[in-house]
């Protein structure tokens, strides 16, 4: 059988594959084409095309108690369209589809809980919620920070690709479900099938896991603090390096959940990969090399 | 998809009519075929009060001799209850199939609901001490108002948005579901039950009775099995966790308990709300803040989870 050459790996690449991460380009738009973390200071670090120039400390607020959330989706738009950086929710009342496809720098503080699909398909803003989110928050998030002071339902943070979804209390069922990038932490405890068919990404778990923790996971990399009730199939334990204390210590500290004792008692979660295995070549390349 | 709701109050009578109501409505958007309450008030000593339908909706634009059929069955009924020694201290006729009965009997409630549904078109949608169990097409709004729930006080309550996905839109495919034979005990279900044939015919080789299509009677049909063989509702949400197949979220009342049990995937969605006061739960949280306006800790029970609360 022939061999698949490889170049040799950068450092960058080799620090990366230690962690259990893949380093080819995301195919996000504002990833790939229009995020640039070396942009210097005074520029705003995005540059999506018609997004709306805003100013951080333009403030408005909206009171969503009497409003559908159609309504309260297109008064976003129309602050933000009128430059204003940061936009206060008030009575969210738990209504469902609250701050969904926001592609805009902007800083949401939404004062009480949502129902499900809050913040989906967000691509940019930094959000912070005082209360609860319902099932399927931040689905589809490509970049920004969402910070829940409260508890999530299930399908938390499903299919995210950038950004970080945090949450200071417990969440649902299937939590980072087709997880493809970014970073989920969780302050609490996780119910079932968290991580199930996680394909890239980090997850933190600061609580216990339910049952089948990182089922059927492709890639990516689960940290846990408690203990599973079991680990679903083909997840496997994995080894927790000085490179990955560092980083949970940094991101934890972030958020304040870091536990006083530090980061010791995490350990790591990644794919056996026996189910599936998509580190090398997709299966009709094999076959032009065997 | 259905909705599902659910409270009781430690502290005493509410207008638990208009609170069900207005969670219910809440829930629309989750199941817009049929509404269905089971709502309990208080309990008259050696009183019952028997729900009962002689129609199907529909059966009123369908059939043009159906309202002379519904006062034979009525008569019919009637009839029977005389004959069993039940006196009948009220009649009420929320629309023109469905009636209520406010009984006074010392015999046995299990025979008497069977001799009724043995007259054709005839089904004991509840029977009890508190039950008040109403259930019609519609939302929530309408079939509140067209029963008069708005001014119901009880205790508490459960109820149901069907979005009717493998049975009829009908009454009797409708939630909530009495656990017949048992008194002031009903069950509402959001999910599929998906080894329903089996448990089906086991059910029924045991003596118990269908009335519909519908998956979700099985729950109750089930409940009603378990406490006949003196279960508990705690020992019977158990054991429905590995008994039934499928993707479930139920909840059940009795007369002094409200009790709920998620599947084992967890792939039925539930909030729940507990103070010391009032438990509230429902499919989606804007349910409860239908009832509670202001900011409130609520949480997602976990898979297999399963709680019973006291009035």
């Amino acid at each position: 059988m022939a061999e698949i050459a490889r170049s040799e790996l950068s450092e960058q690449e080799r620090r990366s594959y230690e962690m259990g991460l893949h380093t080819e380009p995301l195919k996000g738009r504002s990833i790939q084409k229009f995020f640039d973390v070396d942009l210097r200071d005074g520029h705003h670090g995005f540059a999506l095309p018609n997004a709306f120039e805003v100013d951080f400390n333009k403030r408005a607020e909206i009171d969503a108690g009497d409003l559908e959330t159609k309504a309260v989706n297109l008064r976003i738009r129309e602050l933000m369209a009128d430059g204003y950086g940061t936009i206060v929710i008030r009575n969210p009342g738990a209504k469902h589809s609250i701050a969904v496809g926001i592609l805009n720098r902007l800083n949401l503080i939404i004062d009480g809980s949502l129902g499900y699909f809050g913040c989906g398909l967000l691509d940019g803003p930094n959000v912070r919620i005082a209360g609860r989110v319902g099932w399927s928050c931040a689905e589809n998030m490509m970049s920004g920070t969402i910070l829940i002071e409260k508890n999530a339902g299930s399908q938390f943070g499903a299919a995210i690709r950038g950004g970080d979804l945090v949450c200071r209390g417990n969440v649902g069922s299937r939590t980072g479900i087709d997880q493809k990038g970014g970073t989920i932490i969780v302050g609490g405890d996780t119910g079932a099938f968290t991580g199930f068919m996680m394909q890239r990404g980090r997850m933190v778990i600061c609580g216990n896991a339910g049952k089948n923790l990182g089922d059927s996971m492709y890639d990516g990399t689960i940290y846990l603090a408690g203990e599973p009730q079991s680990l679903g199939v083909d997840a496997v334990w994995g080894t927790m390096t000085d490179l990955d204390k560092s980083w949970l210590e940094t991101k934890l500290r972030r958020y304040e959940l870091l536990p006083k004792g530090g980061v010791g008692a995490f350990r790591k979660v990644i794919a056996g990969k026996q189910l599936w295995n998509y580190d090398n070549l997709e299966p009709t390349e094999k076959k032009l090399v065997l | 998809m259905c909705g599902i709701a659910g409270l009781i109050h430690r502290d005493g009578v509410t207008n638990v009519g208009r609170e069900m109501t207005a969670m219910l409505r809440s829930l629309k958007h989750r199941g817009p075929d049929s509404t269905g309450f089971a709502i309990y008030g208080a309990s008259v000593p050696n009183e019952y009060v028997m729900r009962l339908k002689l129609a199907e909706q529909e059966d009123m634009t369908r059939d043009h001799r159906i309202r002379p059929k519904i006062r034979e069955r009525q008569a019919e009924v009637d009839r029977r209850l005389a004959e069993l020694g039940a006196e009948t201290v009220e009649i009420a006729e929320a629309t023109p199939y469905a009636f209520r009965y406010r009984l006074r009997y010392a015999g046995d409630t299990r025979g008497l609901t069977t001799e009724i549904e043995q007259i054709e078109g005839a089904e004991v949608l509840s029977f009890g001490s508190a039950l008040e169990l109403i259930k019609d097409l519609g939302d929530a709004s309408v079939v509140s108002e067209q029963y008069g729930l708005g001014g119901f006080r009880g205790t508490h309550g459960i109820g149901h948005t069907r979005m009717a996905t493998e049975s009829d839109v009908d009454i009797r495919s409708a939630h909530p579901y009495w656990a017949y034979p048992y008194n002031d005990i009903a069950v509402v279900h959001n999910g599929q039950i998906t080894n329903y044939w089996i448990m089906r015919r086991e059910m029924e080789r045991l003596g118990h009775r269908f009335m519909s299509n519908c998956d979700s009677e099985l729950l109750a049909v089930y409940t009603a099995n378990n406490l006949e063989k003196g279960a508990t509702l705690e020992d019977s949400l158990k054991a429905s966790i590995k008994d039934i197949d499928g993707v479930f979220t139920y909840v059940v009342a009795t007369e002094n308990e409200l009790g709920m049990a998620k599947d084992t995937m967890a792939a039925k969605p539930m909030v729940l709300y507990e103070s010391d006061n009032l438990v509230a739960l429902a499919s989606e949280e804007v349910a409860i803040r239908a009832i509670m306006p202001r900011e409130i800790d609520t949480y997602d029970p976990y898979d297999e989870e399963i709680r019973v609360w006291q009035r």
